[in-house]
Formats: C-alpha cells, structure tokens, sequence
C-alpha cells in the first residue's frame, strides 16, 4: 500500500515536470523519436474513478511478433490491453494520464477516430463470443458495417479470414449453420476470424485460451504463431507456460505496474527484477 | 443417560413432526389461494362466455346497432377499437422504445436517468381517468384535435407508454454485454451496436411487452371518455380526426347508460365477449411471440 501511494505521488510530480516545457517539446518529441514503433505507452496511469489500477506503465513494441503480457489476476492486464484500442472508453469513471500512440499517432486525441482505431487495433475476448448469427454473418459482421454489400466480395473476405484463422476447412460446408453450434475452441478461431475479416494491424487477446480446452488451445496457439508473421499480436495470459512457448517479448505486470519487459527468452531465464523472478519460479500467484 | 438421550430424540421427532404439520397447512393455504383465484377467473369467464355466446353471430360482428341500439351488431365499435389501437401503437411504439433506447444504450447512467425511470414507474400507477384529462386538455383543446381517433389514440398512447419504455429496457438489458463488446471491438459505431446486434436480439422481448400494454389499452373506457369516443354514430370514422365507437365504451354505455337496459343485456354481454376475446387474442400473440424468440435464442440465430 505505501509503495503504491509514493508511485503514484512520483508519477504526478514526472507529469507535472513533462507538462510545463509542453509548447516546444511536443513538437520536437515527433520530431526526434521518429522511431516506428507499433505500439509505444509513455508514463500511463489509468483509474477506474478514484480507483488507479495502472500505475506509469512504459512499453514499446518495435516490431511484428508476438508480445504477452502475464501478471496475477488483477493487477491491471486487460485493463491495459482494453487501453490500446480505447474499450475502457465504454465504462463510465474511466480516466487516464500518460501517452499511447499506435503507429507513431497518440490515440487519445480529442480528434482521434475510435472507430478506426478499432479497425486496426482487433481484439479477441477471454470468452469466446460470437453473435448469435450464422458463421457467415459474423465474418461479414465487420466488412458489412463498413458498408460492404457485394456478396462475392463478402464470399472472398469470409473465406479468406477462415482460413487465415485454420478454421475454414472444418466450417465450409457450413456457413450458414450458427456460429453458437461450434465448439469452444472452434467459435474462438471464429472470433479470430471475425477479427481478421476486418484487416486489423495489431491483434488484442485477452487470455483467449482460458476458457478452452487444451488440444483447442494447442491450434490457437499455432495460430498465433503462423499470425504473428503479418500481424502484432499483443496477447494477455496467466498461463506462464504458455507465454514463454509462443511469444517473443514478454511483460510482467503488478499491482497496476509493469514490473519487467523484455524479450521473452531472457525474462525467463534471467530475469532482472526480484519480483518477476519470484512469480516465474512460482513463489507467489 | 440412555432414557435421556432417548427422550430428547423423541422431543426432536416431536417438533420434527408439528414442523412437518406446519408445513402441510401452510402448503395447502398457498394452494387454496390459487385455486380462489383460478375460480374467481373461472367464474366471470363463464358468466361473459355463457350470457353472451348466444347473441354472438355474423350479423352482430358486422353490423351497425338498429333501432335506438337495442337491435343489431357492434360492427362501428369493433372498428374504431381497431383504428384507436393502430394509432396507439404508430404513438407509444416508436416513443417508447426511442426512449429505452436512449435510456439503455446512450445516456450516461446517474441521477438523471434514474429520475427519469423512477417517473415512467410511476406514471403507470396514475389512475386512466387522469390519462384521461389529460388526454383531453392536451390533445383535444391546446392541439386543437377536437374530440378524435388521433387525441385518444395518443391519450392511450400515454397510457401504455410506461409499459413499453420498461418492457423495452428490460428487453435491451438481456442483451450480453459480450455481444455489444465484441461489436465495438470490430469498429461499429453505437448505433450500429444497437441496429445490428442489440435490437434483433430485443425486438421480440420489446414486441411482447408492447402488445400486453396495448391489450390492456384497448380495453380502457376512462381515457377515450372525453377524447373521441362517442355514443353512438350513423357512420364508421372516416378520417384520424373523426369520432368513433369503442368496445369498451359501448359496453358501458349497454351496461349502465342505455334508455332499456334489461332489454339490451344480451348485446351487452356479447360485447363483453367480443372484447375479451380481443384482449386474450392479444395476449395469446404475446405468449406464441414470446416461444418463438426462445425457439430462436435456443437454435443460436
Ligand atoms: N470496470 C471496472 N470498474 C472498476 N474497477 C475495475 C474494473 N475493471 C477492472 N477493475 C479493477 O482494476 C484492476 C485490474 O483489473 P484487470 O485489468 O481486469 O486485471 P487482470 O486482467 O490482470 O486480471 C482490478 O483491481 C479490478 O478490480
Ligand atoms: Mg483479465
């Protein structure tokens, strides 16, 4: 508790000190960190009313691979994945303090497009939730709110995500069956695919597996990976196996900190911080 | 120390057993309630069925009341219940679930949409006949309708308002959240949540409550008193500005108003029956609505 509140009054003094050169050095802060970064966060804080539940989280994510983020329940993952395409907008209370920017735009401008953001910026959902419509209608849900009509176009783009999410072959024959007639493992793929069909750049997972079961897990992590070469994928797991077997960079988090990030190799076998090496090797969470 | 024990067992059994007689009266007052009610339901059904059955013909259903209304059908009041009810509906559908809708997918929620709800609740405890006036000083006098289908329409429009902003925002709130996340996480706008993913999912629980708030209109007599509904005319309406002939207005005009009303009981009671038949009609479409929407929500479409 105390260690929080001398973070927090840490970062108020950082953004109090960023914030009076502003005029000269926001310009020049684009100007010299023209880095291409695909997902880079500078000194977020959010809070949920009164209530901070991420506390100066820094990060870049430089290139496409696969970045997972792990952490004990509740200490502020999905908060900070729901971050990254503005979902946290949707619960009333919700604030934040800090810089995110998604290829190279802060995306918490008074002017940025929330709905485009989220076109490039998909996600996927800890439970699998397909609409309650045909398997077809969900892959067209996206490209048809975008005012796309032209059914064989509809056709390509429903074929195409399918099997850009491994799931075609087993569906084909039954697009217009509902997509609630899948199997767990099976309606996660088609919540990829759903995802996929919008041409996203960066893919949101919020422990996609933890509701599935192991050999439908086994294919969804060999998605990611055959995803991973074209698309960002930023996933959230508590399975620590799973996060060393099929990222690239990983981040611990912490009561609302991000205690560690670094590649996923070294993290594991050598991790800089007590508090990570403590959670890997299994001592507490 | 054995009796003792024996004995205590046996205190045990005893207040096991008066619990258990307890439970038995209890059980069977509950029941009794039901089967009061069942009867009481029974009774005036049967009383309407078996008085009115008998004047219940082809000619009564579509024909004009005769010879001072002790002769003839009820042909004029059938219709205008059909049109005042098709004007309540085009009234209170579209503002009702506008309003739910706003209440439910756009407003923050706080103190203001609490007022708002806790208003709606309450206008469906304040008495028809108030509707009524109101109906009367609002759509008949500062609208200038006059007297007309289009003022009771609204009036019980009004009347049945609470009913559907509550049954749609019901309706709205069975709606999962996952459903509308993974809508927004696709890059729809919040209408298109709603258009696309929220109303397909609501619109048979918002049709539901809508058509049990509509049977009940259909059947009010207070708020068409003083807005449109007439004793009786030569003609049917031939305009949303005319007056017209109610079911349930000409029932109680049959049944306390009428210059012989012993002679014309029948027709009361047939009258009766029509619009009791109306009102299950209604309800029994809710209830068949109601099944189909599962049948749905079960298939996964
Ligand atoms: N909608 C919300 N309103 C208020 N507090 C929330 C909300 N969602 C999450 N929190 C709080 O924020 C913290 C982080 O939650 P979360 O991001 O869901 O953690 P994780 O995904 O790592 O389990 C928790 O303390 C949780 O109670
Ligand atoms: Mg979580």
């Amino acid at each position: 508790m105390k260690m929080m509140q001398t973070n927090s009054n840490v970062t108020l003094e950082e953004t109090r000190v960023q914030e009076d050169p502003k005029p000269e050095s926001t310009k020049l802060e684009t100007d010299v960190e023209n880095e291409y970064c695909e997902v880079k966060v500078e000194n977020l804080n959010f809070f949920y009313g009164s209530v901070q539940a991420l506390f100066n989280v820094t990060i870049k994510v430089q290139e496409k691979g696969v970045a997972a983020l792990i952490g004990p329940s509740g200490c502020g993952k999905s908060t900070f994945l729901r971050v990254l395409n503005r979902m946290n907008d949707l619960i009333p209370g919700t604030r934040l303090e800090g810089k995110v920017s998604i290829h190279g735009e802060n995306i918490y401008t008074p002017n940025t497009d929330v709905v485009n953001l989220r076109k490039k910026v998909g996600m996927v959902f800890q439970h699998p939730n397909p609409f309650p419509k045909s398997i077809f209608d969900n892959i067209a849900y996206g490209p048809r709110i975008d005012g796309l009509k032209d059914k064989i176009m509809l056709s390509e783009i429903v074929e195409t995500s399918l099997q850009g999410a491994a799931l075609w072959n087993e569906v084909k024959d039954r697009l217009n069956e509902p997509a609630l007639a899948l199997s767990g493992g099976q309606q996660q793929r088609l919540c990829i695919a759903r995802a996929l069909a919008v041409k996203p750049r960066i893919l949101l997972m919020d422990e996609p597996t933890s509701a599935i079961d192991p050999i439908a897990t086994q294919k969804i992590e060999d998605l990611i990976r055959d995803l991973c070469a074209n698309y960002t994928i930023i996933i959230v797991t508590h399975n620590m196996q799973q996060a060393a077997r099929i990222s690239d960079h990983t981040g611990f988090f912490l009561q609302g900190e991000m205690v560690e990030w670094g590649k996923t190799s070294s993290l594991f076998t050598n991790p800089e911080d007590q508090r990570t090496e403590d959670y890997i090797t299994g001592r507490f969470g | 120390m054995k009796t003792e024990a024996l004995s205590r067992g046996i205190v045990l059994e005893k207040k096991k057993s008066e619990w258990r007689s307890y439970e038995l009266v209890g059980f069977w007052a509950l029941r009794l309630t039901l089967v009061l009610v069942l009867l009481i339901l029974g009774v005036i059904v049967f009383d309407i069925v078996s008085k009115g059955a008998g004047v219940i013909n082809w000619e009564f259903l579509t024909q004009p009341p005769r010879v001072g209304m002790t002769e003839g059908g009820i042909f004029p009041a059938i219709v205008g219940t059909f049109y005042v009810t098709m004007i309540t509906i085009a009234f209170a559908v579209p503002l009702g679930v506008g309003a739910a809708i706003y209440l439910n997918e756009y407003a923050v929620q706080g103190k203001f949409t609490r007022l708002v709800r806790m208003s709606v609740r309450n206008l469906a405890g304040v008495p028809s006949i108030v509707f009524g006036l109101f109906g009367m000083a609002i759509f008949v006098k500062i609208f200038g309708f006059g007297p007309s289908l289009i003022a009771a329409g609204f009036t019980l429009g009004l009347l049945t308002l609470p009913v559907t902003v509550t049954a749609s925002e019901e309706a709205l709130r069975t709606v999962p959240k996952a459903y509308r996340e993974g809508s927004f996480a696709l890059g729809a706008t919040r209408w298109q949540v709603v258009r696309t993913v929220v109303l397909p999912r609501a619109i048979p629980g918002i049709l539901t409550g809508t058509i049990l708030g509509l049977a009940r209109a259909a059947g009010e007599t207070a708020p068409i008193l003083a807005t449109g509904a007439a004793f009786f005319l030569p003609h049917l309406p031939d305009s949303i500005r005319s007056q017209f002939m109610a079911l349930p207005y000409h029932l109680f005009i049959m049944s306390t108003q009428h210059h012989a009303i012993s002679q014309v009981r029948p027709i009361a009671y047939g009258t009766a029956l029509v619009l009791l038949a109306l009102v299950c009609l209604l309800n029994l479409a809710a209830v068949l609505l109601r099944k189909r929407y599962r049948d749905r929500v079960a298939k996964g479409l």
